[in-house]
C-alpha cells in the first residue's frame, strides 16, 4: 500500500528536483521558470489522475478517489493556465504561434491539443449534472479525451529541450502511459456497461 | 493567414522535403543545386522566424561578450551569385539576454563572397528548442526571416543561408 505512494512521490518528485538543478534556469526570468515548472507539475497531475480513478491509491476509497480526481482535474486546469500564461508573458509571438497551430516547434500542437482536451473535460465535468450526462455517456466522452490528454502531454514533453533531465522525464512519461493503459484495461472502458464502479444507477 | 491542409501524404512529403533541404543546406551550402531550370529558388521565410524581431539593429563587431558563431551566405535567386555588402540582422535567447531584449540583437554585412559571420553569446534553448533568428530586411530584395535550430544545445555555432529575390 505504501509502495504505490512512494513510487508516485519518486515519479513526480525526482523529475521536479532534477529540473530545479538545471543550468538553464540561470538564463531564465522568474515568470519563465514558473511557467516551466507549472508544465512539469501538470504532467505529474496527469499521472495522478488514472491512479485515482483506478483506485490504486489505497487507502482512498473509490468514492474519495473520484472526489480527489475532480479536484486534481481542477488543479490541472490551473497548472496548464499558469504554464500558458507564463510562456505568453515570456515571449508573446511564440505563444501566439503555438495557440494558432502555426508554431515551427513540433511539440507545440501536441501540447495545445492536450490543453483544449483538458479544458473541455473540465468544463463538461463541471456541467455534468446540469447536462444530466449518464455515466455511459460521460465515459464515452471522457475516455477519448483522456487518451488525447495523455498522448498529447507525453509527446509534447518528450520533444521539448528544456530544464527537465532526460531520463527522469522519460520515466515520468512512461509512468503516465502505463497508468493510463492499466486503468483502461482494468475498467474495460471500451465495453458498454450500464454501471460504473462505485456508482449506483437506477435500473431502467 | 494561410490555411494548411494536413493529411498523411503531404505531411510525409513535406517532412521529407524539410529533411532533404535541411541536410543539403547544412552539409554543402556552397553546392546547392538549382531546383529547376529557372535556377536557384529563393529562401522562404521560416515560420516563427520574425518572432521578437526589432527593426534596425546596429551593425556590430560582436554581440555582447561573444563565444558563439553565427555564419552563413547570401546569394541571389536564379544564378546563385554571391551578394556582397548585405546587412543581416541576428538575434537569439543567449546567456546574456532574452530574445526581445536589445542587447541580444545585432547586425553584420556580407563580404565579397556573400559570406557573413558574427560572434555572439552562447545560444540556449528557449521555448523548447535552441534556435537563432536572422533577418534580411534592407528592402533591395524581398524580406526573409530565418529560424535555424541547433542540433544540440551544446553546439557553439549555427549556420543559415539566404537566397534572395528582388523585392
Amino acid at each position: 500500500m505504501i509502495l504505490i505512494w512512494v513510487a508516485l512521490a519518486v515519479a513526480i518528485g525526482v523529475p521536479v528536483a532534477l529540473a530545479a538543478t538545471s543550468e538553464q534556469l540561470a538564463w531564465r526570468g522568474p515568470v519563465y521558470i514558473l511557467a516551466g515548472f507549472a508544465g512539469i507539475v501538470a504532467l505529474g497531475l496527469v499521472l495522478v489522475q488514472p491512479l485515482l480513478i483506478g483506485g490504486y491509491l489505497a487507502p482512498l476509497s473509490a468514492y474519495r478517489g473520484r472526489r480527489a480526481h475532480h479536484w486534481i482535474g481542477g488543479a490541472l486546469v490551473l497548472a496548464v493556465a499558469i504554464h500558458v500564461a507564463g510562456l505568453w508573458i515570456t515571449s508573446p509571438p511564440d505563444m501566439i504561434d503555438a495557440l494558432t497551430y502555426t508554431s515551427p516547434t513540433p511539440f507545440s500542437p501536441f501540447g495545445v491539443t492536450a490543453m483544449w482536451a483538458i479544458f473541455l473535460v473540465a468544463l463538461l465535468a463541471f456541467l455534468r449534472r446540469r447536462l444530466e450526462l449518464r455515466p455511459r455517456t460521460w465515459r464515452f466522452i471522457h475516455t477519448p479525451l483522456a487518451i488525447v490528454i495523455v498522448v498529447g502531454s507525453v509527446v509534447h514533453c518528450l520533444l521539448i529541450e528544456g530544464t527537465m533531465e532526460t531520463i527522469s522525464k522519460a520515466a515520468l512519461c512512461a509512468a503516465v502511459l502505463a497508468a493510463t493503459v492499466k486503468v483502461m484495461v482494468d475498467l474495460q472502458v471500451w465495453r458498454k456497461r450500464r454501471t460504473l464502479r462505485g456508482e449506483s444507477v437506477a435500473r431502467q | 493567414m494561410t490555411t494548411v491542409v494536413l493529411n498523411r501524404r503531404n505531411l510525409l512529403v513535406a517532412g521529407g522535403a524539410v529533411l532533404t533541404t535541411g541536410i543539403v543546406a547544412a552539409g554543402v551550402p556552397g553546392f546547392m543545386l538549382p531546383a529547376s531550370a529557372d535556377g536557384l529558388a529563393p529562401t522562404e521565410t521560416m515560420s516563427g522566424g520574425a518572432n521578437n524581431y526589432r527593426k534596425g539593429a546596429a551593425i556590430v563587431d560582436r554581440i555582447g561578450k561573444g563565444g558563439f558563431w553565427m555564419s552563413g551566405t547570401v546569394r541571389r535567386a536564379g544564378d546563385g551569385a554571391p551578394l556582397a555588402g548585405q546587412r543581416i540582422q541576428i538575434w537569439a535567447h543567449t546567456v546574456e539576454g532574452q530574445e526581445h531584449e536589445p542587447q541580444s540583437h545585432g547586425a553584420t554585412l556580407t563580404d565579397k563572397d556573400g559570406k557573413f559571420r558574427l560572434e555572439m553569446p552562447q545560444i540556449i534553448p528557449i521555448f523548447g528548442q535552441p534556435h537563432g533568428h536572422l533577418a534580411y530586411d534592407s528592402g533591395e530584395f524581398k524580406t526573409v526571416f530565418l529560424r535555424p535550430v541547433m542540433r544540440s544545445a551544446k553546439e557553439t555555432s549555427l549556420e543559415a543561408h539566404f537566397v534572395l529575390q528582388p523585392a
